[in-house]
């Protein structure tokens, strides 16, 4: 194994008596408070904070316009364009859900259903919104492409019971979604 | 009967100057220290808490910039488990928060909040006991503080605590002597250990590091007075330094540093036992602070020749001059607070090795070629010139032999082969 | 000082005294001889001797005890409370206190039961006599005050100043030596 031996660089005699640095150091923190305190922090204007540092003040001031369109926030089910549900309760996502979040009871579609062709589709979707660590797996797996992470990321509730995510709590958030999907494909 | 009214007056300063003057002052520094950290790091810090009246019915909650943070915190150290480890020294690890925290209320006793009030004829002084040894009183009582803190790291039989209070012990033994050194050329001037007397001694003739007026009118202060400033500077820097190595505060917090000792010796406390050391930290540096106001610049004296004219302020027979000096004495002390809380967000934590020979090489003959040097200035005044000239070839040479010293008992690293 | 007060300060260091041999812990012991020495030091502020209580818990209780102290931690000291109690120590010890006791009696018996005289305004005010007029021990005495720490500083630096000298040159040789010995130890 290569043994790198560090040389402490050598000190000047200013340097070693240590008190031009303490003054400096003291200058560069006042900047920053005095800066703080005009509400002219730097890098305050990017991050679109208030201006007191560069935090943003969470209530007042949301990050919702910045999220990025990657953004994973809460797990939801889509509808097609024409009010479909897309999930055929396939059961990959309950599957490779690292954390066990997603509970699924599958369904059958029954044949005087006009998309009974599909055959299946979920009675039951739970996410458990207190186990879920917004992977995305789920998302990744979907062959259908029926569950999507949206950019949600207030969740909160006063018992455990809110916070598990139904079915039509799923769809609520979820909303439509367009494009096209091969399985509602009526020449298939 | 005199003596119960007597009796009921001390009760009164006890009650009125240390739970209503030093004790809040804990809780304001502890926000202080979290609103001033977080604006020099860009950050807003707590600014939330306050009393919500959104709750009765009204539109808006009342924040005032959350001062009301602290007394949060302290609720929730309050209701918090008191949880007793199994493995610990109980009677000790009970005693030890006690011994930090009442010390540093104690020595609060001999500290001048202000000049005297006369109420119809009766005249009050603004001190709880005018000792005439008073900085002698704060660093015996407060020398005691080190038990709690070793018996908190010893009582708590686990290494980390243990660490942290030897550190402490250590640390605190060998400041007090640069501690006690430096305040020797302070005591010289003054001629007197009556913390009372020397604030208004310096209220007439100017602070300590601002004499600048005389029998209250401005002038220059004369050559033994402007030359003794050297060595009062010298006094005030070691000084406070120490403080801060006696109060356990950065760049000095080795007894409990995180990132080595993970609490340090308060590791294995929680709820209001952690409280007690935390506030017992605190009103350490109120009190440290306060001693520095006191004995270098000015204490409760407002200065610039306004005292006499304060003090001479009345609404019938009350002379009311004493509380607006108790607000300027409070004032400095924040100040001063605000000091302590930037130095410690600006200056890194230093090496144990490197505080040990800051404390013994440094400061210990820094502040004894200071006594010298003022015990010279006082004894000799006519002597100046002399005096000027021998002392600088005397503190080039010594600090030469200093840093030769240090340099020779400077070990040079071994190479280790495998 | 009234009368309660040196019995409370005097049971204080009683207790402190006695728990110190009492104890088989020995940080408990220790502790012990810090409650003794803060009782001895309320006794010394009582009898006005400010100066020589607030050293006593400068030196003794916050310097020399926190290294005893510490040097107990340190070693951590375990087979002093295995140990059991043998009858020979204990009659060594009940011996020697007796011993202590007779030599006290006998002393104060002897002793002619003279009284000090009262602090107050006049004695201290006659005392004044001794020292130059104007000076701030003359001035404070003439006052009714006991300026314990000048007059200390006077004795100290009058009476016994070669005495003083000769002490401190035998305390730095010890902090010589000791430095020098701990020096050959590391080599």
């Amino acid at each position: 194994m290569a043994v790198i031996k560090l040389q402490r660089p050598k000190l000047n005699f200013g340097e070693k008596i240590y008190f031009g640095a303490l003054i400096k150091g003291f200058f560069l923190t006042m900047t920053h408070a005095v800066k703080s305190l005009r509400g002219k922090s730097a890098g305050a204007d990017s991050l679109a904070s208030s201006g007191l540092g560069v935090t943003m003040q969470f209530p007042e001031q949301r990050w919702d316009e910045h999220l990025p369109e990657y953004y994973r926030g809460a797990p939801t089910l889509v509808t097609d364009e024409q009010g479909r549900e897309r999930c055929v309760s396939c059961q990959l996502c309950e599957f490779i859900c690292p954390p066990k979040a997603i509970k699924i009871t599958p369904g059958e579609i029954p044949s005087d259903d006009p998309w009974a062709k599909v055959e299946k589709r979920p009675k039951e979707f739970d996410i458990d919104m207190i186990r879920c660590i917004y992977c995305g797996m789920c998302e990744e797996v979907c062959p259908e492409q029926a569950i999507f992470l949206r950019k949600d990321y207030l969740i909160t509730g006063l018992k455990r019971a809110d916070m598990v995510h139904d079915k039509d709590k799923l769809y609520q958030i979820g909303g439509v979604r367009t494009g096209l999907v091969n399985k509602w494909n009526e020449l298939k | 009967m005199p003596d119960l009214i007597q009796i009921a007056i001390i009760l009164v300063k006890i009650v009125a100057l240390t739970f209503l003057v030093v004790l809040p002052l804990v809780p304001i520094s502890v926000y202080f220290e979290r609103r001033f950290s977080a604006v020099i790091q860009d950050r807003v810090g707590p600014n939330r808490v306050g009393i919500p009246l959104s709750l009765f019915g009204f539109k808006k909650d009342f924040h005032f910039f959350g001062l009301i943070q602290p007394m949060a915190d302290g609720l929730k150290l309050f209701l918090k488990e008191d949880f007793t480890p199994a493995h610990v020294r109980k009677t000790f690890y009970w005693l030890a928060p006690v011994l930090t925290v009442a010390p540093a209320l104690i020595t609060v006793c001999v500290i001048p909040f202000g000049s005297p009030i006369t109420i119809f004829g009766h005249t009050e002084k603004l001190v709880i006991a005018d000792l005439d040894i008073g900085p002698l009183f704060v660093f015996a009582v407060s020398s005691l503080t080190v038990y709690g803190i070793t018996l908190a790291g010893w009582s708590s039989n686990s290494k980390f605590p243990f660490i942290g209070g030897v550190r402490s012990t250590a640390q605190m033994i060998s400041y007090e002597i640069a501690l006690g050194l430096s305040i020797i050329p302070v005591l010289m001037f003054f001629g007197e250990l009556n913390l009372g007397k020397i604030v208004q001694y310096q209220a007439d003739n100017g602070w300590l590091l601002l004499p600048l007026w005389k029998n209250g009118h401005f002038s220059l202060p004369d050559p033994q007075t402007a030359l003794f400033w050297i060595p009062a500077a010298i006094s005030f820097v070691i000084f406070t330094i120490s403080i801060f190595a006696e109060t356990n505060r950065m760049p000095f917090d080795l007894p409990e540093c995180e990132t080595e000792l993970v609490g340090g010796y308060h590791t294995e406390y929680s709820s209001m036992k952690f409280a007690l050391f935390f506030m017992g930290e605190y009103a350490a540096m109120v009190i440290g602070s306060a001693l520095i106001v006191t004995l270098f610049l000015g204490g409760w004296s407002v200065g610039f020749t306004a005292d006499k004219w304060i003090q001479g302020l009345h609404i019938g027979g009350f002379h009311f001059g004493g509380l607006i000096h108790l607000t300027a004495f409070v004032g400095k002390l924040v100040v001063f607070i605000l000091f302590f809380i930037l130095v410690r967000w600006t200056v890194p934590r230093f090496r144990y090795d490197q505080l040990m020979k800051l404390g013994w090489v440094i400061f210990f003959e820094a502040a004894l070629i200071n006594v010298f040097l003022a015990a010279l200035i006082l004894a000799a005044p006519h002597l100046t010139i002399a005096i000027l000239g021998i002392g600088t070839v005397l503190l080039v040479v010594v600090t030469a032999a200093v840093i030769w010293v240090a340099k020779v008992s400077e070990e040079s690293p071994k190479i280790l082969r495998a | 000082m009234p009368s309660y007060l040196f019995w409370l300060f005097a049971t204080v260091m009683l207790i402190g005294g006695a728990a110190v041999i009492a104890f088989r812990n020995p940080v408990s012991s220790a502790l012990s001889v810090v409650t003794c020495f803060v009782g001895l030091a309320g006794l010394f502020i009582g009898l006005s001797a400010f100066f020589v209580g607030v050293i006593q818990i400068l030196v003794y209780t916050g310097a020399v005890m926190v290294l005893f102290l510490f040097i107990i931690m340190l070693l951590d000291l375990k087979d002093e409370e295995k140990r059991a109690k043998g009858i020979a120590p204990l009659a060594a010890g009940v011996g020697l206190v007796i011993a202590f006791v007779v030599q006290l009696i006998g002393v104060l018996s002897r002793t002619p039961n003279k009284s000090a005289p009262a602090l107050n305004q006049e004695t201290l005010a006659a005392a004044a006599g001794h020292f130059p007029v104007g000076e701030k021990i003359a001035t404070s005495l003439t006052a009714g005050r006991l300026p314990d720490v000048q007059l200390i500083g006077h004795t100290l630096f009058t009476q016994y100043n070669l005495p003083l000298q000769i002490l401190g040159v035998l305390l730095l040789v010890a902090t010589i030596g000791v430095v020098a010995l701990s020096k050959k130890q590391a080599e």
